[in-house]
């Protein structure tokens, strides 16, 4: 099956930062809906799909919300003020541009600063163009999140855009599902929402499924480019599989269950042991009496900024590993 | 009045029974049942005559920020250490009150005539100050005192002109007393108040609550932030005294339902009650560990702007009392009829 581009590229343009996933929600669930059984959406608005099946209940989670910003103040001149919602840089949000729900473009700039290092987001803006805040007002309302302009490119080696994290993890889930014949165990695709505040989404929703065992598919950081900071990841090194993050020690027996899958369908693999940074599974392994959960990361560079890339060899060796996990009897 | 006697109560995080029993002394007799559970929340209880409508929790949280004494020096000084987040420069030259008996104390520090000239520039650190309770010996001091023993500060109810309250422990005493009214109010809906503990430490009574309630939705009160003075931009002052409850947007334990606070804002213009919105991201409440508590559940965050928080006093607007008041029992008439 060859690489959907098409695809990958509609996933990351269509709007939903954290707390407002609506759309990503509608666009996903219209492109699941014939390869699953049931579909749901819990009250903080996860998505939750289930495959059935006889054997044990298995959690793939991926989320489906981005970082943004979020209007706080609409000045008399018309220009917003805003926070952030999730992992936000001054540095990297300075002159980019911004797209809002009813898509509304904005360009973000700072006011003047002496040194750039003391720029915070408080001191930065979001221009709509607006002549003074009556107008602005028609446009954007205070409490309205935008996320970064889509921009979509591609090369035969690797994808780059915003928003790779986390879309990409929803399309490897999609993609694995699609691919996936009948399989012994009792799936569910959780396309989460609020990952990028806090891991929010996957907890209620992993309450909600008590599952054996959880998957989160989701980027991870990279090792490979300038003087970047030592940590074994790269591109198109093969999936990633995780041993540890700041969110969780993954669990032996699921680790070792990806490590064998890959080795024995030749999947390119390399293992991940990253000193920051969570995923859903951090949230998934503590519910309740606890769940054994494991992770597949994409590896990715340039992580939340508007030029995230990874390879699509990689791309397809976690689609073929998750297909893999999926499909063994648990 | 309810408020100066909640006011009044000291409640720092962990020892929260004085403002319980004041609360549940209160509410006998208004509400159906009333039960303190494991960890000292007072979770009260308004049922609906038609059982097996949606669940409402309303909560506000007890505790107030205070201190804690960690040791007695041999000339009777007590050391202490902060209990939720206090801003060290307020502390020297209070008034406090000490344990069970209210034991009164200064907090004291070392002289200007005595300090060095580089000293003057420093912030005295936690470690620079003491209590002094007119004790002259380590053992005079035991007679009285014991290490673990709560400090809260010790300020009196006051009304300032005709609109402005202040007392201590506003946030959150200002979200018990708005509770304590919409629970002894007539109203017939499935309605939980949850009056918690430990919100200033970390927000660790909300989420035992939530478990036990299982609500579809939930209301936040609080006293929040305010900050306006006129060096800063409109974006800088996070609430306005005086214009009205504020509705919160986001911050850092939770990004608020949009639909549910979009019908919020439309009760309060319906009805013709001023509201703001809560511009900044900073701080969190209760609906943090709420909204993700089991299944999840809708959270609105709605506060009295509440200046000078986390320190031994603070000041809040009668109008925003009485706004916030209007706006969340308009809420509850909505979800009585079910169009929330």
């Amino acid at each position: 099956m060859g690489f959907n581009v098409e695809l990958l590229e509609k996933l990351v343009s269509v709007y939903g930062p954290s707390g407002d996933e609506s759309l990503i929600s509608a666009t996903i669930r219209k492109e699941i809906s014939e390869y699953v059984d049931e579909i749901t959406t819990d009250s903080l608005g996860n998505l939750i799909a289930r495959k059935k099946g006889e054997g044990k209940k298995i959690m793939v989670s991926a989320h489906m919300d981005q970082i943004g910003f979020i209007i706080t103040d609409i000045d008399k001149e018309g220009f917003l003020r805003f926070g952030n919602v999730g992992g936000i840089s001054p540095d990297i949000s300075l002159s980019q541009r911004v797209v809002f729900k009813n898509g509304t473009v904005g360009a973000i700039f700072s006011e003047p600063m002496e040194k750039s290092s003391e720029r915070k987001l408080e001191n930065m803006y979001i221009d709509i163009g607006a002549k003074d805040k009556e107008e602005a007002e028609k446009m954007v309302a205070i409490g309205d999140m935008c996320i970064y302009y889509s921009s979509f490119a591609h090369n035969d080696n690797v994808v780059f855009t915003p928003y790779l994290d986390d879309r990409v993890g929803c399309f490897v889930a999609i993609e694995a599902l699609k691919r996936l014949s009948n399989t012994d165990n009792d799936l569910y695709f959780v396309f989460s929402v609020q990952e990028e505040v806090g891991l929010r989404g996957a907890r209620t929703a992993a309450y909600g499924i008590e599952p054996d065992f959880g998957i989160a598919v989701d980027v991870t950081a990279h090792g490979d480019t300038p003087k970047a900071k030592r940590f074994a990841v790269g591109l198109h090194k093969g999936v990633a599989i995780k041993v540890k993050d700041n969110s969780i020690i993954t669990h032996p027996s699921v680790r070792n269950s990806l490590i064998d899958i890959a080795k024995a369908e030749n999947i390119t693999y390399q293992l991940e042991v990253l000193e920051f940074g969570g995923t859903d599974s951090g949230a998934i392994h503590l519910t309740k009496t606890g769940v054994p959960s494991g992770v597949i990361s994409i590896p990715t560079r340039y992580v939340h900024s508007t030029v995230e890339m990874a390879s699509k060899d990689d791309i397809e060796s976690s689609i073929a590993l998750l297909e893999g996990y999926l499909s063994k009897k648990q | 009045m309810l408020l100066k006697k909640l006011t009044e109560a000291s409640g720092v995080s962990g020892n929260e029974k004085e403002v319980r029993d004041l609360i549940k002394h209160t509410l006998e007799g208004y509400v159906d049942e009333i039960k303190t559970d494991r960890i000292g929340n007072l979770i009260v209880h308004k049922k609906e005559s038609n059982p097996g409508g949606k669940r409402l929790m309303i909560a506000a949280h007890m505790d107030e920020v205070g201190l804690l004494v960690k040791d007695i020096d041999s000339s009777g000084l007590l050391k202490f250490m902060p209990v939720g987040g206090i801003d060290k420069r307020v502390l020297v030259s209070k008034t406090v009150s000490i344990g069970e008996k209210k034991l009164p104390g200064v907090i004291g520090a070392k002289p200007i005539h005595l300090q060095k000239r580089n000293e003057w520039s420093k912030v005295l650190d936690m470690d620079d100050l003491y209590i002094d309770i007119g004790a002259t010996s380590k053992e005079e001091a035991e007679k009285h005192v014991s290490i673990g023993d709560y400090v809260a500060f010790d300020t009196s109810y006051m009304e300032m002109g005709n609109a402005t309250i202040k007392a201590k422990a506003l946030d959150d005493r200002v979200g018990c007393s708005l509770l304590i009214d919409i629970l002894k109010s007539d109203i017939d809906a499935e309605i939980y108040g949850a009056f918690t503990v430990m919100e200033e430490v970390g927000l660790v009574g909300a989420g035992p609550a939530a478990y036990q309630i299982k609500p579809d939705m939930a209301i936040v009160l609080e006293g929040t932030l305010c900050y306006e003075i006129e060096e800063l931009d409109s974006h800088q002052m996070p609430t306005l005294l005086g214009k009205g409850p504020a509705i919160s947007l986001i911050d850092r334990t939770t990004v608020y339902d949009r639909a549910l606070r979009d019908q919020v804002v439309k009760i309060a213009e319906k009805n013709d009650i001023p509201y703001q919105y809560r511009k900044t991201s900073m701080g969190g409440n209760d609906s943090g560990k709420i909204h993700i508590t089991g299944t999840g559940c809708t959270t609105t965050g709605i506060s009295v702007p509440t200046r000078y928080i986390h320190s031994p006093l603070s000041l809040i607007s009668k109008s925003d009392y009485d706004n916030t008041y209007k706006l969340v029992e308009a809420i509850v008439k909505e979800f009585e009829k079910g169009a929330i």
